[in-house]
């Protein structure tokens, strides 16, 4: 059952054309993860998904009223909020719950990501990585049933990066949260996602299980996975 | 096409700021946001506003002193700097003072804020950037901008006595009653409503400059540079206007 669907959808910034009649689906549940080169529209389409943009043509269905996670590129921490207040935040600004039901929730979400020690640090005085975990906990503090993740592993270690797929994949496994991940690590993507999606000018030149994408015929993912192969190396 | 944009963008938050006032007291965070606000405002801005009023008033008395001294004039200067300050210097000199060291700070806060996605995060989260954080600091603004201009007022015109007494050998005392004599209440009300207004401006002008920033940041320092360009330059005609309108 899919619980997001593009269908034509195109998006211009000032006559640069960015999606370009872009059609997917994402089933309930899954892992999808967004590669492609840079500039082809792969945070644009999930600005869509929050509505922070608005198609020029085509229509983005988001079944039921699910709550949405977002995980920026740059974590998005308010930096004069501790790691604890910037989890708190959604719940204190957007519902009426008490004191006390905040902080078991906030609590959980920090032990979620790991993060029960830095909750009184401030965003300057975390690594990297450590924000983006943040950022994650603050995503699925309202108990998120889709998360989106820009980049979430962009400019950090490997060692962090694969603490974050491994953060992402329990997640998606032990609470069932459908999440789309928009990156350019390739290795990343193919260990962490169910399925991928190659955007190429704007539209999905394939979009597959992973192995059936390791082995497509399609010529733009043997470019793509060459070009991935050799920047790898 | 742009201008027209950005002044119906201004409005737009203007308007929005103005309606969502009364949620600063709703919460205990949004109360301390606010506290936070009117010290960064307020409290902050004092040494600066301190030495500028200060000056104003020793400047003008000075000037105003020596023209005086050439008709014997020279027991009215209390009232010359304290009509000068109450109505257009002291609201004019601390609008200026709190476009250049607050609404340029909130653009660039705000600015920051925009290119990093804090503020795009907020609104994924449901959570409206104009009540969270463009209220409390406009609101702020306005509070602070009339209490500020007072101020001014107060000290400008000590200023003014002490060059008057200690340059001119007009006598502290009988200045300070020429000051005190001449002001009256309209003149007070239209400072405090300048200053008022020129508070709200700062603050919506740079709110609005802060959350339109493009371009990482060259766009910031864009921003800061056009909110303290267009401060400057509607608290001159909107202090023109009032006191036209006012003093007909």
């Amino acid at each position: 059952m899919s619980i997001i669907e593009f269908k034509g959808v195109s998006k211009a910034f000032d006559s640069v054309k960015v999606l370009d009649g872009l059609d997917f689906k994402v089933e309930k549940g899954e892992i999808l993860a967004i590669v492609g080169p840079s500039g082809t529209g792969k945070s644009v389409t999930l600005k869509h998904i929050v509505g922070l943009l608005d198609p020029d043509r085509g229509e983005v269905t988001v079944e039921g009223k699910p709550r949405i996670g977002y995980l920026f590129q740059s974590g998005a921490l308010l930096a004069w909020l501790t790691v604890y207040e910037n989890v708190a935040l959604p719940l204190k600004e957007t519902t009426r719950l008490k004191e006390d039901e905040i902080d078991r929730l906030v609590r959980d979400a920090l032990k979620e990501v790991g993060l029960e020690d830095a909750a009184e640090k401030y965003p300057g005085e975390i690594s990297g990585g450590m924000q983006k975990r943040a950022g994650l906990a603050r995503a699925i503090v309202r108990k998120a049933d889709i998360v989106l993740y820009d980049e979430p592993t962009s400019g950090l270690d490997p060692v962090t990066t694969i603490t974050i797929h491994r953060l992402i994949k329990k997640l998606n496994r032990d609470h069932g949260i459908t999440s789309i991940v928009v990156t350019h690590d390739i290795q990343g993507a193919l260990h962490l996602a169910d399925r991928i999606m190659l955007l190429k000018d704007g539209k999905a030149v394939e979009t597959a299980k992973v192995d059936e994408f390791v082995h497509s015929a399609n010529p733009a993912v043997q470019e793509f996975l060459t070009a991935m192969k050799g920047e790898i190396k | 096409m742009k201008f027209v944009r950005d002044i119906g963008a201004a409005g737009k938050i203007g308007l929005g700021t103005f309606l969502l006032f009364p949620t600063v007291f709703r919460s205990r965070d949004s109360r301390a946001e606010f506290s936070h606000q009117l010290y960064k405002t307020g409290i902050s801005t004092l040494p600066v506003v301190t030495v500028v009023s200060l000056f104003t008033g020793m400047i003008m008395a000075l000037q105003v002193g020596l023209e005086l001294r050439r008709f014997n004039q020279e027991i009215y200067l209390g009232a010359a700097v304290m009509i000068s300050l109450i109505r257009e210097m002291a609201p004019f000199s601390c609008g200026l003072c709190l476009a250049s060291c607050v609404g340029s700070a909130i653009a660039a806060e705000l600015g920051t804020m925009k290119v990093n996605d804090e503020i795009d995060a907020l609104r994924i989260m449901s959570i409206s950037p104009l009540k969270f954080l463009a209220v409390p600091r406009v609101l702020a603004l306005c509070v602070m901008a009339p209490l500020l201009a007072f101020y001014c007022c107060v000290i400008g015109t000590v200023g003014g006595g002490v060059v008057g007494a200690t340059q001119l050998g007009v006598d502290f005392g009988q200045y300070m009653s020429s000051a005190i004599n001449i002001a009256e209440r309209k003149d007070l009300f239209v400072g405090l409503v300048k200053a008022l207004v020129f508070g709200w401006t700062i603050g919506v002008v740079a709110v609005a400059e802060g959350l339109g920033t493009k371009l990482g940041a060259t766009g910031v320092g864009r921003s800061t540079q056009r909110s303290v360009i267009v401060n400057f330059l509607l608290i001159l005609m909107f202090g023109y206007m009032i006191t036209r309108l006012c003093y007909q």
